[in-house]
């Protein structure tokens, strides 16, 4: 048994499940489909005294139309999100995504709380959550709150939950009108985290000119990142007046701590970066404006 | 560290077993139940050595814990073939387009390739290449493994092709 020894819990609400977490302390961690904290578990890069399992957890599963937003519950798996028709009408980008997580046997045990609340730099949902401004619901034994997404992902693998805390569920606001969508990423074999990635959205008004923009950008700093700068540059442009090159450029000017390592420098990585942000941006454009 | 109780239906047989909740499931599997076909590569999600089938989903049991399928039913390799040992369409595929050299992908490689085909019964190649992206092997350069999952999707075997 390669993991250090822990208890398990199986509780069957969220209450139950927030006030043992607040009870066992620091040392108690909750397990969704176990596909990250599992192998960081067996190879001994983490160690926890008690294991709080959500599987049992009550309503936290499914996909529903709230407010105008798709709300799905943390619990959700990536591959009931992949075959959702509700998922591709209402947020393709996040249906475009799903297909990139690892390979279908993850996807079958892995959820989309666990993505978000692992907060892996190089992951595909965290920067779909960044580029659409989707709204993250939380519960912790002092109550509900909900966390926008730009203020969600806070440091290496750190988001803004206390210890307390779960992701209950993810609400992703629809974007109407003339939209695009598309996610580009590169990674040596498929199914790998990328080297870098970007999830962009475009709305754009009745002419030819940008209405709103999101860009999500994965593998490219500690933490997923959100082009701040360029969608404030981008937005009211007209189309004709940028070129995707530019808007490359422009999302990478001002990252400031892009990642080296075995995988690839950050020169490279900031090459790889300029180039999926420029063809991510042209077919979510074209895709808009053949809508 | 108090163990855990837990009822497994494996290969359609019901088990109840007493596990330390560190113990994964193809330790369980493995150990426990004394089925080895379920093979363990890297132990960390990546080689797909380890598949099997939990209430009918292809996942890794190297990243579940046995106390995670309690109540669930398990199908391993050991469960694949008929009670009278005739090899299922996916096995005889693998084994009449050379799928396996060594062997020790080969369990993962058609626990994977039963759901997918079930979930896929036409699929493209390029579907097949996706579906079996997920599983390592070392031995054969994957093309017989293609070549086995083609014959598998089209329900012809060699025997029939050369017959
Ligand atoms: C071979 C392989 C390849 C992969 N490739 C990719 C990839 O390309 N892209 C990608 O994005 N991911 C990839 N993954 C990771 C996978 O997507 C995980 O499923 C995901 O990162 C975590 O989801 P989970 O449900 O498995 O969470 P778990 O592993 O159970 O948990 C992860 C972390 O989140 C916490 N957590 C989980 N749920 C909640 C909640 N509701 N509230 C609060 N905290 C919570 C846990 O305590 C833990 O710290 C890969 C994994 C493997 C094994
Ligand atoms: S042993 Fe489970 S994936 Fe390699
Ligand atoms: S046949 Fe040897 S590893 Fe695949």
């Amino acid at each position: 048994m390669k993991p250090s020894a822990f208890d398990y819990h199986a509780p069957t609400s969220v209450a139950e499940a927030v006030s043992l977490l607040a009870d066992l302390g620091e040392d108690a961690k909750p397990i969704a489909g176990g596909q990250s904290l599992v192998p960081m578990l067996a190879l001994r890069l983490t160690a926890l005294e008690h294991l709080v399992d959500l599987r049992r957890v009550s309503g936290l599963r499914g996909i529903e139309q709230r407010d105008g937003a798709v709300r799905i519950g943390a619990m959700t798996t990536q591959a009931v999100i992949g075959r959702s028709a509700e998922v591709a009408r209402g947020v393709p980008l996040l249906a475009r995504a799903t297909p990139l997580i690892g390979h279908f046997q993850i996807r079958n045990r892995g959820t989309i709380g666990g993505s978000l609340a692992h907060a892996d730099a190089a992951a595909e949902y965290p920067a779909v959550a960044l580029a659409l401004g989707a709204q993250l619901e939380a519960q912790s034994p002092r109550g509900r709150r909900t966390i926008p997404a730009d203020r969600f992902f806070t440091g290496l693998w750190g988001t803004d939950l206390a210890d307390d805390e779960l992701l209950t569920a993810v609400a992703f606001p629809r974007w109407d009108g003339r939209c695009g969508f598309a996610i580009e990423e590169f990674a040596r074999r498929s199914g790998d985290f990328a080297i870098a990635g970007a999830a962009v959205a475009v709305a754009l008004d009745d002419g030819a000119r940008i209405r709103r923009c999101g860009i999500g950008l994965f593998g490219l700093g500690p933490t997923p990142l959100r082009a701040s700068a360029a969608e404030a540059a981008l937005t009211r442009a007209g189309l004709a007046d940028v070129t995707a090159e530019d808007v490359g450029r422009t999302a990478l000017a001002d990252l400031e701590s892009v990642p080296s390592d075995l995988h690839g420098s950050a020169d490279y990585r900031r090459h790889v970066g300029a180039v999926v942000v420029a063809r991510a941006w042209q077919r979510a454009v074209q895709e808009a404006s053949d809508a | 560290m108090p163990d855990v109780d837990i009822q497994v239906r494996v290969n359609g047989t019901l088990r109840r077993d007493t596990v330390p909740p560190r113990l994964t499931l193809a330790d369980y599997l493995r150990e426990r139940c004394q089925l080895t076909g379920t093979h363990l590569g890297c132990e960390h999600g990546v080689c797909g050595a380890c598949t099997v089938l939990l209430d009918g989903q292809a996942v890794r049991a190297c990243l579940v814990f046995a106390v995670q399928a309690d109540g669930a039913q398990v199908t391993t390799i050991e469960g694949i073939a008929s009670p009278d040992g005739e090899l299922s369409p996916v096995q005889a595929a693998f084994r009449d387009h050379h799928g396996l050299q060594c062997g020790f992908c080969t369990p993962g490689f058609v626990i994977s390739v039963t759901a997918f085909l079930r979930d896929h019964p036409d699929p493209t190649d390029e579907q097949i290449r996706e579906g079996l992206s997920g599983n390592l092997c070392r031995c054969t350069g994957y093309q017989g493994i293609l070549k086995a999952v083609r014959a598998a999707a089209d329900g012809t075997s060699a025997m029939e092709e050369t017959g």
